[in-house]
Formats: C-alpha cells, sequence, structure tokens
C-alpha cells in the first residue's frame, strides 16, 4: 500500500505544524492573535482528522471548531482586554504539575492500546464486524459510516445535531438576519 | 495506483500552509493575522481536495467545501468585529459606521 505510506508523511507535517500552533498559543500575549491561531488549530486537527479517515469527526470540527467557536472566541473579546497579564510564578508550578501528571497518566495508558489496523483489536473484532456484516442487510447504504451513524448510533448523532444547530444558530447570529429594529445612533 | 504526484502536489500546499502559519505567528499587524488565516483556510480547501483526490474518496471534497464556506463566515465575523466592535449589527444596518477602525494592534 504505497498510498497509505505517502499519507502518513503527510499526517506527519500536519502534526507537526499543530504542535507549531500549539506553542505559538502559549507564547504570545495579544488574545486576537489567539483567536486567529485557535481557528487555525482547529482546521489544521480536522485536515488532519480527514487524512485519518475520520470524516464525520473531521466534519463537526470544521463547523463548530474553525468556524463557531471563533465567532464565539470574538464574542468574549468584546467583553474583555485585548491583552493577557502575566500570572505568578505559583500558578505556573501548578499548571505544570497538572499538565505532567496528566501527561503521565496517558503515557501509562498508551501500553495498553492495540497497535493501529490490529485485526485482533477491540474496534476491528466484535461489533464492527457486526456492522459491515448487517449493513447490506439491515439498512441497504452503501457507505457503512453513514449506516452506523444515522441508524445503528442514532441518538448518538442526534446529541451531535443538536451541535451542528448550535452552529447554525451562530451563523444566524453572525449575519443578524432580522436583528433589532430601534435606530439609537 | 500510485499518486506521487498527488503526493507532491499535497507536500507543496503543506508547505504552503507552513508558510502561512508562519506569518501568522509573527505578523505584525492584525490584517497580517486576518490575510493569513484566510489564506490558510484557502490552502486546507486546496489540501483537502488533493488529499481526497490522492486517496481515491471522494468524501474529502464535501469536506473541503464545508471549509470554503465555514472560512467565509469566519472572516466576516473578524471584519464585524473589528469594523463596528459588536456582533449584535443586523445586515440591512451595515451601511452605518458605528465607530472609527482602529488600526494596529
Amino acid at each position: 500500500m504505497a498510498n497509505l505510506d505517502l499519507t502518513q508523511y503527510l499526517d506527519y507535517a500536519l502534526i507537526a505544524m499543530l504542535v507549531v500552533v500549539g506553542i505559538a498559543i502559549i507564547r504570545m500575549k495579544n488574545l486576537f492573535a489567539i483567536v486567529m491561531l485557535t481557528g487555525t488549530y482547529s482546521l489544521l486537527s480536522a485536515a488532519w482528522f480527514v487524512s485519518l479517515d475520520a470524516v464525520d469527526v473531521a466534519f463537526t470540527e470544521a463547523a463548530v471548531g474553525a468556524g463557531i467557536s471563533t465567532v464565539l472566541m470574538l464574542g468574549a473579546m468584546l467583553l474583555t482586554a485585548r491583552d493577557c497579564k502575566p500570572e505568578g510564578k505559583a500558578r505556573h508550578i501548578v499548571a505544570l504539575l497538572v499538565v505532567v501528571i496528566t501527561g503521565a497518566a496517558l503515557l501509562y495508558a498508551l501500553g495498553d492500546m492495540p497497535i493501529y489496523g490490529d485485526p485482533n483489536s477491540p474496534v476491528n473484532a466484535y461489533v464492527g464486524m457486526d456492522y459491515v456484516a448487517m449493513t447490506p442487510n439491515d439498512i441497504n447504504v452503501p457507505n457503512i459510516v453513514t449506516a452506523v451513524l444515522a441508524s445503528y448510533r442514532g441518538f448518538d448523532t442526534l446529541g451531535e445535531t443538536f451541535v451542528v444547530f448550535t452552529a447554525g444558530l451562530g451563523v444566524a447570529l453572525l449575519l443578524g438576519l432580522g436583528g433589532r429594529k430601534e435606530e439609537e445612533n | 495506483m500510485i499518486g506521487y504526484l498527488d503526493f507532491v502536489i499535497a507536500l507543496a500546499l503543506a508547505g504552503a500552509m507552513a508558510v502561512m502559519l508562519t506569518r501568522l505567528c509573527l505578523g505584525p499587524s492584525l490584517y497580517d493575522r486576518i490575510l493569513a488565516v484566510n489564506s490558510f483556510g484557502t490552502k486546507t480547501v486546496l489540501f483537502l481536495s488533493v488529499f481526497a483526490i490522492m486517496v481515491g474518496r471522494a468524501d474529502g471534497v464535501d469536506i473541503a467545501l464545508l471549509y470554503a464556506l465555514i472560512n467565509f463566515i469566519a472572516t466576516i465575523a473578524i471584519l464585524k468585529f473589528f469594523r463596528y466592535r459588536s456582533l449584535d449589527v443586523a445586515l440591512s444596518q451595515m451601511t452605518k459606521r458605528i465607530d472609527q477602525v482602529e488600526g494596529g494592534q
């Protein structure tokens, strides 16, 4: 699978850019630039999700993360200052401690993860195979991911639909269709 | 099918994204950053389209289309933010200018 190998390098490039954006967000003092960078972070991670074949996750990430959260962040910026103030050293140490402990726990858990593409992993062994086998009879949709999302896990998708609805509300808010009619200024 | 050409194009687009990212991080003025974000979004749309062709899956083009739309929304929100200092202005009142645009940071 030469194509698989090649997409791997694109994954590395995207992840490297994610790391750069993350560090830039930490170093930056200007809040507006940080809002821009978080939008870019969402775009990048959604592109990465696409390259990992998680198209549905990428769809939600692009709609909510890149578009609406940028709008919400800008709305929040209207209520606060434009720059951030430096914090005391004590808080830095507490934050570092929390991050190190969480990172150590995640690394510890990483040892139990199955290898990527392992046919005996839980993802590929139990219910996933049933979906593949039963979708043609049960639902008769060519795309199995769609069948799983819209039928087998319908309630889960209903929750996601609420999220997308919120995104639509954000767009309506932004364009201000109708809007206020009073003529103050 | 080995899509080396597709891969090279995708890699070049990733490089262009990296350049935009540099401008986004360094960009002295806010308008540099807005432009960089907008251009970065366009590069992402192109990247996803090329990626979809490279892998041979049509789904990626849907995502690319969604990106193009979302990118537009975000840019409008940012520009509205700068011009009106509020996201609450209706389209019908957009011609009126509430306060002066402040350049720089």
